[in-house]
């Protein structure tokens, strides 16, 4: 079977199969993605991040069927962590979004972190251009619930939702650096426990501090952060947090905050590869992590300096001159 | 990286038994997709096909594998997932076994099997690397 029309041609197998090559780094991701990529930059990309438990998955769930009553394709990729000790993973986010299992419209995929930081898996973005070229019109990317480091998602995202929770020190989390700059809109999810007020009112504080401050820079002023409150077991408030979503779209789409995103995510990937393929050159032509014991003992016995060490090895490789 | 898909079909709502299997399987480094209870046959294969997976391993506890086992095996066949093997565990009586071996289940697991024979298994009729 041809991977690339199949996957153009939406069928579900390939599009399966073309993520497992990329998650898998087998040669053949590369070219197929390049193939891909002129057929790439339909697709709204929302991430949706926030602490464990916040409610993320059933969120999505609710999200996908708003999204499929307007009839469009949606994808959705579900990060969660790899074991530090075994390497396996329990997968278990599409738990709560089994109802749409059989609809064909909808593309589930569930993918460990294998030890990648940042909330999502390293080839989460190479995943995106597949699911894109295929014809979801929404992809939702979930990360995992870690509550801090979740910054590559946006990186990958044209919107982050930034799911929150009562009772569960939130209310903390929202003064720290770092996570407010993540959303673009904040829910506040099970929006019925007690303590669901409170946090309203400090989130808004606190956003009131970030939106001001980011008009005295008059850089990137963006639309307000919309805050949305959720009970999504209960199907309440997540209607008004779909329009909202459609509604951010519409308004940096046209004043220029999604282009600029979108050129910031491609400056970010193109970094990212190529960080990693000139790494791979280097450990291939100087046999780094061979060689990497003895550089190690050097510098301990005091006999090597660490610059004068690593120059002369980038000389070797510059020269072609394989170890 | 093996992908295993953990799945209960029917109405039975023991998942102790699937559960444990996932994290037993998690241990010894696999990726295992947990879907819950519940399960119709068309979603688990049409969960098997988007998340790729290399084993459907199926639970029940509820006496209807006769039926449900193979519909997931021809189910996945349709999807175009003939490669992906499907094995089964649970309270599964004996005389079931051969029936259920010529409908396509790879292999059946009783109560009391170890983690160690089902990895044996993984390993031995592994497709890809």
């Amino acid at each position: 079977m041809d991977l690339f029309e199949d996957i153009r041609r939406g069928r579900i197998r390939a599009v399966a199969r073309a993520v497992s090559l990329i998650e898998n780094v087998k040669p053949e991701a590369e070219p197929l993605v390049d193939r891909l990529y002129p057929h790439t930059g339909r697709s709204l990309v929302v991430g949706i991040t926030g602490s464990p438990r916040a409610g993320k998955s059933t969120l999505v769930d609710r999200l996908i069927t708003l999204e499929r009553s307007r009839g469009g394709k949606v994808a959705v990729i579900a990060v969660d962590p790899s074991s530090p000790f075994s390497g396996g993973a329990i997968l278990g986010d599409r738990l709560r979004m089994q109802t749409h299992a059989t609809d064909p419209n909808v593309f589930i995929r569930s993918m460990a972190s294998r030890g990648f930081l940042g909330g999502v898996s390293a080839t989460t973005g190479d995943v995106i251009k597949v699911l894109d070229a295929a014809g979801y019109g929404t992809i939702f990317i979930e990360t995992i619930g870690v509550g801090q480091t979740e910054v590559k998602i946006v990186e990958l995202s044209d919107i982050v939702v930034l799911v929150l929770m009562p009772e569960t020190g939130d209310e903390i989390q929202v003064m720290k650096a770092g996570v407010m700059e993540i959303g673009d809109i904040f829910v506040i999810n099970k929006k019925d426990l007690p303590g669901a007020d409170r946090l309203h009112a400090e989130l808004e504080y606190a956003l009131s501090f970030s939106n001001s401050a980011g008009r005295e820079k008059g850089s990137e002023e963006g639309p307000a952060h919309p805050i949305e409150m959720t009970a999504a077991v209960h199907d309440h408030g997540v209607g008004r947090l779909h329009e909202t979503l459609h509604a951010y779209a519409r308004e940096i789409t046209a004043s220029g905050k999604l282009e600029r995103k979108r050129r910031f995510r491609l400056e970010r990937e193109l970094l990212g590869a190529l960080n990693r393929k000139v790494h791979e050159l280097m450990d291939t032509h100087i046999e780094v992590s061979r060689q990497l014991p003895a550089w190690v003992d050097s510098l301990y016995r005091r006999e090597a300096r660490p610059y004068a060490l690593i120059n002369e090895q980038i000389q070797i490789f510059l020269k072609g001159e394989h170890a | 990286m093996l992908r295993i898909l953990i799945a209960k079909p029917g109405l039975d709502g023991h998942d102790r038994g699937a559960k444990f299997i996932a994290r037993s399987l998690r241990d010894q480094g696999y990726e295992v997709i947990y879907t819950g209870i519940r399960q119709t046959p068309e979603a688990i294969a049409q969960t098997a096909i988007q998340e790729d997976v290399d084993f459907v391993g199926l639970s029940l506890l509820s006496g209807a594998h006769k039926e449900l086992f193979p519909r997931v095996v021809d189910l996945l066949k349709e999807a175009g997932g003939e490669d992906i093997i499907v094995f089964g565990g649970g309270i599964i009586p004996e005389e079931d076994i051969p029936f259920l071996k010529q409908r396509g289940v790879a292999s059946v697991f009783g109560p009391g099997t170890t983690t160690k024979q089902i990895v044996e298994f993984l390993e031995s009729s592994r497709s890809r690397d």
